[in-house]
C-alpha cells in the first residue's frame, strides 16, 4: 500500500535542483539507492497515522515506571533515584519513528537520563546524589539573593567556592607557591599582614588571599587604593572579595572585628617600579598601617614575597598616557603591547612567600599612635623585617622559574 | 494633661509625616501634637491638630508662640520636588524653610527640645567613603547638587542652631533609606520599575529603614532625653545584585554614562527620578554604623535591612522565580542536605590537589 500513494513532488523523486536536466554529482551521490527513497517517506504517514497513541507507547516499553502524561522535569527527577534502572543500551529501538513527531524527541529521555547520570557521576563522584543537591541548594541561594554580605560587602560563599577555587590551581600549578612560617600568622583575632608589593598587576595580593585560607582557612582581607573601588567590575569583585578601602577608618574598624587585614604599603610604587628596581622595597607609605596596628593593638606580620616580580617584567611605562587616563602608569613588558592580550599571561616564576615573626603593639601605651617618632620606627622596623627575609629568600631561590 | 508637652512636627501632608503625628499623638506622654504644612494633609490626621501654614514665612513663629510648642520634630525636608514642583521650590522648601523654622524656635522661649529628620544621604557616596561613616565624618566629596547639598545645609542650620541655644536638646536622625509599602521616595520608585537599571560593574551595598522602625525612632526620639547627631538604619545589608535577585526582577546594566542619561529621560517620563546623588548612591553605595543608635539613643529597630525589604518586596506584584522553581523541583527528588555544612563544588578526582 505504501508504494501506491505516493504522490512525487518536482522532479520525481529525482535529486537535483528542481528543474534543472541533471543533478549535481553530489545529489547524485545521495541518491545512491533510488528505489529505496520512494518507500522511506511513505513509511512515515502511515504508521504514525494514528498519533496518539504509538509514540508514548514506545516510550512506554522502554521506561515502564511511570506514565509519559506527567510534568517531564518531575518524571526526569524520579527516575535518577534508581540509578540502575535506566542502562544506556536499553533505549536503542525506539528512535526513528519518534523524529516526525517533536524535535524535541529526537533523543529519548532515557539517553537523556543516562547522560546526565554519567555526567553527574564524573562531575561530582560516586556521591554524586548529595553533592548534586547541595550544588542546587548553593544555585537557588544565589539565585533568589538568599545569603549575607557583611558590611564591607563580602561575600563568603562565593569567594570560597569561585574565587579562590578559581585561584587555588594557578597558586599551586602555574606559580608553585611555597609557603613559609604559616604559624605565625595568628588562628584567630585581628592581625595585620604586611607585603611587599610587586608585579605590575597586584597578582601578588591575589595569591596571598589564596596561600592564607589555604595555610590557615582564614580570609585576608586587603585593603586597596580608592583607584580599586572607582573602576568598575574590579571595585565591585574586590567588594565580593573582601576588600575594602585602605583608609584608617575602615582598617582600625577591620582590625577591631577581629579580621585578619592585608595591607601593601609601597602601593604603586610598589607594584609599578621598573624591572631593574626589583626587590628594592620603596617607601612605606606614610605609616598609617603601623598607627592602625597601634591603636587597636594587633600584631603586625610581615610577608615577603619573591617571585612576584619576575611575572610581568615592567621594562618601559608611557607616563604620558597613563596620566590621559588616570591610572599610576601604563606598562611595557617584554610581552605586553606586543602579543597583545597574550602578553598578559604571567611568566611562571616560582613563587616564595615567608611569614616572619609577628611584631607586636599591644605593649606600647594608649598614646603611641600619635608620637610620630614611635611610628615611623616601628614602620621602619617592618620595612627592615620584609627586605632582609627578601634578600636571604633570594640566596636561597635556586632560579626564576624553579 | 499630666506632661503637659505639646508637639509641633511639620511637613504632615506626606505619609512619613502624618502617620508619625497621628502616632504621637496617641502617645501618654504627649499632650497635643500640631501638623503644620502648606497642603493639607490627604488621609485622617487622628487627634493631630493642623494648622495650615507655610514654614518659609514668619506665620510659623506665631503659631509656636500661640500654641505654647515645646518640642519642634522637623520633617519637612524633602527628597524629591515631586509635588512642590522645580528643584526651585524644593531648594526654596528645605533650606528657606528650614532657616525660618529654626529662626522662630531660637526666638521661643519654651521650645526645649528640636528633632530632625536628616538622610544618610548627608555623606554623600563616592569611591573613597569609607565602608560605614560613623556620625562624626564628613562626606568625602561635598554634594554640589540637590537633595544632598539641601540636606547638608540643613544640618548646618542645625548645627548652629545648637550653638545659639545650648538649653535645646537637639536630636538629628541619619535615616538610612526608608522602605516600606506605603513609602514614595527616589529610590522606592526607582526598586518599582518593572525592568531594574543598574550601573554595569559596581554592586552598591544598600541599608534601608522600614517606614514603622522610622515612625518609633522619631517618637523615641522625642520622648528620650539624649541629644546629638545619630545614624538610623537596620542591620545589616544588601548589595543591589542580592537585592534585585530576592525581587527576581530583570536588570540591566548599562556603563555608568548611560545610566545618567538614562534618569532624566525616566524624569521626563514621571516614572523615577534617578537624580545625581542617586546614581551615586546606585554606584559607590553607602553604609552607616549604628552604634551609637543602640548604645547612646537606645533605640533598636524591629526590622533588619533583610527584613525591612522582603516586606517592601511583597507588596509588589510577583516576578521571576522561573529557574528557582525548576531547581526546586529538581531538588525535591534528591536526598535532603545538611545545610549547615557548605557544599562543596569539587570536581571528583581532584581531592588531592592540596598541599
Amino acid at each position: 500500500m505504501a508504494d501506491a500513494d505516493i504522490i512525487p513532488i518536482g522532479t520525481r523523486g529525482q535529486p537535483g535542483r528542481g528543474a534543472g536536466v541533471r543533478s549535481s554529482s553530489a545529489a547524485r551521490g545521495l541518491a545512491a539507492k533510488s528505489g529505496a527513497n520512494k518507500k522511506s517517506p511513505a513509511a512515515k504517514p502511515t504508521p504514525s497515522a494514528p498519533v496518539a497513541e504509538p509514540p508514548t507507547r514506545d516510550t512506554d516499553d522502554v521506561i515502564a515506571t511511570t506514565p509519559v502524561e506527567d510534568e517531564p522535569v518531575i518524571r526526569t527527577a524520579s527516575l535518577l533515584d534508581d540509578a540502575a534502572a535506566v542502562p544506556s543500551g536499553l533505549v536503542a529501538p525506539a528512535r526513528t519513528e519518534e523524529r516526525s513527531s517533536s524535535p524535541l524527541a529526537g533523543i529519548p529521555v532515557g539517553d537523556w537520563l543516562a547522560a546526565f547520570q554519567h555526567a553527574s557521576r564524573e562531575l561530582f563522584g560516586d556521591q554524586w546524589e548529595p553533592q548534586l543537591a547541595r550544588f542546587l541548594a548553593f544555585l537557588r541561594r544565589r539565585l533568589t539573593g538568599d545569603y549575607t554580605v557583611d558590611e564591607y560587602g563580602f561575600d563568603e560563599e562565593v569567594t570560597t567556592r569561585f574565587f579562590l577555587a578559581a585561584l587555588r590551581p594557578i597558586a599551586q600549578k602555574w606559580f608553585r607557591i611555597e609557603v613559609r612560617g604559616a604559624e605565625n600568622i595568628p588562628a584567630q583575632g585581628g592581625a595585620l599582614v604586611v607585603s611587599n608589593h610587586s608585579g605590575t598587576i597586584p597578582i601578588d595580593g591575589l595569591m596571598t588571599i589564596a596561600s592564607i585560607h589555604e595555610q590557615t582557612g582564614r580570609h585576608l582581607r586587603p585593603l586597596g587604593a580608592d583607584l580599586v573601588f572607582r573602576l568598575p567590575v574590579v571595585g565591585a569583585l574586590a567588594r565580593k572579595g573582601g576588600a575594602t578601602l585602605a583608609c584608617t577608618e575602615d582598617a582600625e574598624r577591620m582590625l577591631r572585628g577581629g579580621e585578619l587585614v592585608g595591607v601593601w604599603p609601597e602601593g604603586f610604587k610598589g607594584i609599578g617600579k621598573p624591572f631593574s628596581d626589583r626587590y628594592k622595597l620603596q617607601r612605606f607609605g606614610r605609616g598609617g598601617f603601623v598607627s592602625a596596628a597601634l591603636r587597636t593593638g594587633v600584631p603586625i606580620v610581615p610577608l615577603s614575597v619573591v617571585g612576584a616580580e619576575e611575572i610581568y617584567p615592567l621594562v618601559g611605562n608611557i607616563p604620558s598616557l597613563a596620566r590621559l587616563i588616570g591610572v599610576p602608569y601604563i606598562p611595557i613588558t617584554p610581552f605586553f603591547p606586543l602579543l597583545g592580550p597574550l602578553g598578559l599571561v604571567p611568566l611562571p616564576s616560582k613563587w616564595l612567600l615567608e611569614f616572619g615573626e609577628p611584631i607586636r603593639t599591644d605593649e606600647y601605651d594608649a598614646g603611641a599612635a600619635e608620637d610620630p617618632m614611635l611610628v615611623f620606627n616601628v614602620t621602619d622596623q617592618v620595612r627592615e623585617t620584609i627586605q632582609q627575609t627578601l634578600y636571604s629568600l633570594l640566596m636561597q631561590r635556586q632560579s626564576v622559574f624553579r | 494633661m499630666g506632661a503637659g508637652r505639646t508637639v509641633l512636627v511639620t511637613g504632615v501632608s506626606r505619609d512619613l509625616g502624618r502617620t508619625f503625628a497621628r502616632t504621637l499623638a496617641t502617645d501618654p506622654g504627649v499632650d497635643r501634637v500640631i501638623g503644620v504644612d502648606v497642603i493639607p494633609p490627604r488621609g485622617d490626621l487622628g487627634d493631630v491638630t493642623f494648622v495650615r501654614a507655610d514654614i518659609r514665612n514668619p506665620v510659623i513663629a506665631k503659631v509656636i508662640a500661640k500654641e505654647d510648642v515645646d518640642t519642634v520634630v522637623h520633617m519637612s525636608v524633602i527628597a524629591t520636588p515631586g509635588s512642590a514642583g522645580a528643584r526651585g521650590t524644593m531648594k526654596e522648601l528645605n533650606v528657606m524653610g528650614t532657616m525660618q523654622l529654626l529662626a522662630a524656635c531660637q526666638k521661643a522661649e519654651q521650645v526645649r527640645q528640636l528633632v530632625v529628620k536628616s538622610s544618610t544621604i548627608a555623606y554623600g557616596a563616592s569611591s573613597r567613603d569609607p565602608a560605614m561613616f560613623t556620625e562624626d565624618m564628613e562626606p568625602r566629596r561635598p554634594p554640589r547638587t540637590g537633595y544632598a547639598k539641601d540636606v547638608n545645609e540643613v544640618e548646618r542650620y542645625v548645627r548652629g542652631f545648637a550653638r545659639r541655644r545650648p538649653d535645646v536638646q537637639v536630636t538629628m536622625l541619619r535615616c538610612a533609606n526608608v522602605i516600606g509599602p506605603r513609602v514614595v521616595s527616589p529610590l522606592a520608585s526607582y526598586l518599582r520599575l518593572p525592568v531594574i537599571p543598574t550601573v554595569l560593574g559596581f554592586d552598591p551595598r544598600l541599608q534601608f529603614l522600614h517606614e514603622t522602625d522610622l515612625n518609633r525612632v522619631l517618637r523615641h526620639a522625642v520622648l528620650s532625653d539624649q541629644g546629638g547627631t545619630f545614624n538610623v538604619a537596620g542591620d545589616g545589608l544588601l548589595m543591589l545584585s542580592q537585592a534585585l535577585r530576592r525581587m527576581g526582577r530583570t536588570s540591566v546594566p548599562m556603563p555608568g554614562i548611560a545610566f545618567g542619561g538614562l534618569g532624566s529621560v525616566l524624569k521626563s517620563a514621571r516614572v523615577a527620578d534617578l537624580s545625581p546623588e542617586l546614581v551615586a548612591f546606585l554606584t559607590y553605595g553607602r553604609g552607616v554604623d549604628t552604634t551609637r543608635m543602640r548604645a547612646d539613643l537606645g533605640f533598636e529597630p524591629q526590622y533588619s535591612t533583610a527584613e525591612a525589604f522582603a516586606e517592601f518586596i511583597a507588596t509588589l506584584p510577583p516576578a521571576g522565580g522561573r529557574a528557582d522553581r525548576v531547581l526546586a523541583a529538581v531538588a525535591e527528588h534528591l536526598p535532603p542536605v545538611d545545610e549547615d555544612r557548605p557544599a562543596q563544588l569539587t570536581v571528583a578526582g581532584d581531592h588531592d590537589g592540596r598541599r
